[in-house]
């Protein structure tokens, strides 16, 4: 019997390489002869570059190459706008290297390119630049006042884009309401800080005229396809592969960094490899950011508490470029409604230029924010409306008879924004069982002189979103299955649960099947990692594939056998006919067979031999040689997720320190391929969210000057900040894709500063302190705390 | 001007014994330990995540005793006693204990800080035992190291089942 492999708890296949320090990450990769690069980077906010001068630089020995932006002929224009959107009036997107003028701290001025890195940063001090300061815009409460400086000189109050969705008659909505509650909502800028910053090697081989890159990227496929269109090479002549990535969360996505140009470039001018890696410091302020959105947000209710209407106007900060579009406060706009009926929506964005680092998708990507106002408002609700916080949630659900529900929005991929399946009416309440909602109240009470609170927040999740993703799968001779895709992993057990449906499909032991990704030579077509996506889309495909591969060899098993396909079974790499197991012939063997030029080595080719004489052509046309398929799968639209989070906190009042209890997470991806990595993606994304709910903040001075920039300032928690996390699953499959799963990767994330804000705000009830920002950093709630004791005084 | 042969950046002959081998290298006065045994021995299962001895990614014994190997200069380690990452598991390429336990508990996601927190445990399990540890006192001895990926919870598992594994 092959064991069930397709929803089972599976130890990654991964993970041996990894733990015995063999994994192969960019950093990791030396090549013969290969050298080293640093960036110069701006100092200022905004400046205008006076003079560069690099000949210094230049003369230092061990030196190689300098780049400016003089050197770079058509490769210096403006990087390429990922994402275009008609409501995006002024897109701008920056140069590899800053020609006359530099709109961040940390925007790239020079590439030094020298023996080893050591001595490229020694060049970095030669070079000479003398810059003209000029007015700075940093926050983003100022950003779009008429009186602001501007980031971009020809960009009218510094407005990127601007947009209103609106569904029914959100006005008619308010006029009749019997509660309206309205609030300030604030969430603050962050970053994703995978722990491998990110990195590229570049090779040129001048005689196959074949550059090969390796990068620390969520998407290999698009670079690849962009290098060669910029450097006029064939495709098949540009490989880049995403070798082990040690973490995305969205922003290694994000193409191209300028590095990714410069270093390819450099390898071809020296025609010697060329390696790029940033540094922690520098990725603080070179690798797109995210979070910093502020919502005047008010929802209308009727006398029960049920939701008439949702106004939200809110403020997108995009720093000083908008590469990535406008996707991420799209999403949030769709995002605000959440799982609840909300028949009447108006929301309308502006998206605004700050001289800060350029802002792209973070795990969560603009969902967070969303999730945040709504559930801080519907707090706010149900203590003005006189209902308990979870029962004015259990009010407002889509409920499970209610799908697909239509949210009447355009979502991110252009698609509606859909609800396919759900059940959130479970979900919290097995939400509420395990934190203990009931009971805690008697706790609270109990605990004088302690400020304990319980807090909850829910989160639907649009995932598995297109354009497609396609898989090879291929049997070889010896029966191995091979699966290559061009999703790449940085982390979410790609090579284990990949395996998983691919040898569910064929029958096969999973020791038997080998994962690619990522690699452009092995799998040419895709977009790559991000968007809680992989499993479903890529994952989809690789099922797919595998089918087609099954149906191609029980074809010819039967013919063989001279049965019929639906007479066949695969189980432990052999076909073999249901009943009569000695008739059957091993997957290796049929791959044998399915090609008519025979290898003579061993026993396996001998058997499934066709008896000769045979009548017309070895191949009969139509038939492909080799056990092997490719197919893609592209989703009619996103696959929603959903969860509940639900915590108990207690909060230290002298302090502001806020302590973790408990902390409870019931989630719905709908099938669950491998439930081992849908709860490390979830345990992983709450760690981020609590981060993101009280510790980490990227600060800036109003002159645009990172405060925050090192790990001694912006806080990641450590296992001592993360609370044991208890889960449980509803499963609820999607009904769009053919194993019926949804996306897992961002869900953990989404919901955890809603939730940990909700229960501190709980805690300091007594105080009457109301929170409407995020984070919380310790010293903002001491600060808070000492205010109201100060007033109560 | 910096010039490339003073006394200061002269490169000279190191040798150590690391993972109980003898090894004899040359690194400049300014190099990182850390870049030394990633790039001058190929050792390159030590990480390198954040360069100022927050991350810990790089964490290596050093006579011993758990430190982080950016916070070092090679020419410091001179005739000392290293083990890294690779030094762990055994010689016919089976698992360490510690490491059995992070594959057991899914301790580890993309990997990259894997290499430290198995140095960090393994110095901590040396020195303690783990048996009748709370799991808050297991988070606090992995608390100078930062994972983004796993959000700690199959780690502190991780060290639980090695503690026991380790005991028997
Ligand atoms: S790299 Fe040494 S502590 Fe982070
Ligand atoms: S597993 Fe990725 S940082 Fe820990």
């Amino acid at each position: 019997m092959t064991t069930k492999l397709l929803g089972e708890p599976i130890k990654r296949l991964e993970d041996p390489r990894l733990l015995k320090g063999q994994g192969q990450f960019v950093d990791d990769i030396h090549r013969p002869g290969m050298l080293h690069g640093a960036v110069l980077r701006s100092q200022h906010a905004h400046a205008r570059i006076k003079r560069l001068d690099v000949s210094k630089a230049r003369g230092l020995p061990g030196v190689q190459l300098v780049l400016t932006a003089d050197d770079l002929g058509p490769a210096g224009g403006s990087l390429p706008l990922l994402i275009p959107h008609p409501a995006l009036t002024q897109p701008r997107t920056q140069r590899a290297l800053a020609d006359d003028e530099v709109r961040y701290v940390g925007e790239a001025v020079a590439f030094v390119v020298a023996r080893n890195r050591y001595i490229a940063e020694d060049a970095l001090e030669l070079i000479e630049i003398e810059y003209d300061p000029l007015p700075v815009v940093a926050a983003l409460d100022a950003a779009i006042r008429e009186d602001t400086p501007l980031a971009h000189a020809d960009v009218p109050r510094n407005i990127a884009a601007h947009l209103v969705q609106t569904v029914g008659d959100p006005d008619a909505a308010f006029a009749r309401a019997a509660y309206i509650v309205k609030d300030r909502i604030r969430m603050d800028r962050g970053a994703a800080h995978p722990m491998e910053t990110r990195g590229i090697v570049a090779e040129w081989d001048d005689a196959a005229e074949t550059l090969t890159c390796w990068i620390s990227t969520q998407g290999p496929i698009p670079i690849k396809n962009g290098l060669a269109m910029l450097f006029h090479l064939p495709e098949h002549k540009v490989r880049v592969m995403a070798p082990d990535v040690g973490g995305g969360f969205g922003p290694k996505i994000m193409m191209f960094y300028p590095e990714e140009i410069l270093a390819p470039m450099a390898a071809m001018r020296l025609n010697r490899p060329v390696k790029w890696i940033e540094d922690r410091i520098e990725h603080f302020i070179s690798t797109n950011h995210e979070r910093e959105q502020i919502h005047d947000i008010e929802i209308a209710f009727d006398k029960d508490g049920r939701i008439l209407g949702v106004r939200d106007t809110f403020l997108h900060d995009t720093g000083a470029f908008s590469p990535y579009g406008i996707i991420t406060p799209l999403i949030t706009a769709t995002q605000v409604p959440n799982n609840y009926k909300v028949p009447n929506y108006r929301v309308e964005f502006t998206v605004a230029y700050t001289n800060k680092v350029p802002v792209s998708p973070y795990r969560g990507a603009g969902r967070p924010h969303g999730v945040f106002a709504m559930e801080r408002l519907l707090d706010k609700a149900a203590h003005e409306i006189g209902l308990d916080r979870a029962e004015i949630r259990r009010r407002n659900f889509v409920q499970p008879d209610e799908f697909p529900h239509d949210v009447g929005l355009i979502f991110q991929d252009g698609g509606p924004t859909t609800y396919d399946s759900g059940n959130y009416p479970e979900v919290q309440a097995r939400a509420l069982n395990m934190i203990g909602w009931d009971s805690f109240k008697k706790q609270q009470a109990r605990a004088q002189g302690r400020y304990l609170g319980i807090g909850l927040a829910n989160y639907v999740e649009g995932t598995g979103i297109g354009p497609y993703e396609g898989a090879q799968v291929r049997v070889d001779v010896r029966g191995h299955v091979f699966v290559s895709t061009a999703a790449s992993t940085q982390g979410q057990g790609h090579y284990t649960t990949f395996a998983q449906i691919a040898a569910s499909e064929l029958g096969v032991p999973l020791e038997k099947v080998t994962v690619t990704t990522g690699d452009s030579t092995q799998f040419r077509w895709g977009s790559g990692t991000y968007a809680s996506r992989a499993l479903t889309v890529a994952g989809n495909a690789v099922g797919l594939a595998a089918r087609a591969v099954r149906e191609k060899a029980a074809q010819l098993a039967a013919d063989l056998l001279e049965v019929s396909p639906e007479e066949l079974e695969f189980e432990n790499g052999v076909v073999s006919v249901k009943g009569a197991p000695g008739r059957s012939y091993s997957l290796a063997a049929l791959a044998v067979a399915s090609n008519p030029i025979r290898y003579a080595y061993g026993e396996v080719p001998k058997l499934p031999a066709e008896p000769l004489p045979r009548q017309g052509p070895a191949l009969v046309p139509g038939k492909e040689p080799g056990l092997e398929a490719i197919r893609y799968y592209s989703p009619p639209h996103a696959a929603f997720a959903s969860g509940c989070h639900a915590a108990i906190v207690e909060v230290d009042a002298d302090t502001g320190m806020v302590k973790i209890l408990k902390y409870a997470v019931v989630h719905d991806c709908g099938v669950m391929v491998n439930p081992l990595v849908v709860e490390g993606q979830v345990y992983g994304g709450v760690a981020q969210g609590v981060g993101g709910a009280l510790y980490e903040k990227l600060d800036y001075d109003e002159e645009g000057q990172l405060r925050s920039g090192t790990y001694m300032d912006f806080l990641i928690p450590y296992a001592t900040e993360v609370p044991h996390i208890e889960t449980d699953h509803v499963e609820t499959p999607s009904p769009l894709n053919p194993l019926g799963i949804k996306g897992a990767g961002e869900a953990g994330a989404i919901p955890t500063p809603a939730a940990l804000v909700s229960a501190i705000e709980d805690a300091l009830s007594p105080l009457g302190i109301h929170i409407t920002q995020a984070p919380v950093k310790p010293d903002m709630l001491r600060e808070l705390i000492a205010e109201k004791r100060a007033q109560a005084r | 001007m910096i010039e490339p042969k003073t006394r200061a950046t002269r490169a000279r002959t190191l040798h150590l014994n690391v993972n109980g081998k003898r090894v004899a290298a040359k690194a400049e006065p300014r190099m990182l330990l850390s870049d030394f045994l990633r790039h001058e021995l190929g050792l390159t299962g030590t990480h390198v995540g954040c360069e100022h001895g927050v991350c810990g990614c790089c964490t290596i014994l050093y006579n011993g005793v758990p430190i982080r190997s950016c916070l070092m200069l090679a020419v410091q380690a001179r005739g000392s006693r290293i083990v890294t990452v690779e030094g762990l598991a055994n010689e016919d390429g089976s698992l360490h204990p510690i490491q059995q336990a992070f594959l057991d508990c899914h301790g580890l996601q993309c990997g990259f800080c894997t290499p430290g927190f198995l140095m960090a445990t393994y110095a901590f399990l040396k020195e303690h035992s783990a048996l009748r540890m709370t799991d808050e006192e297991i988070r606090v001895a992995i608390a100078g190291n930062l994972c983004r990926c796993t959000g700690y919870q199959g780690i502190v598992r991780a060290v639980r089942q090695a503690a026991q594994t380790m005991k028997k």
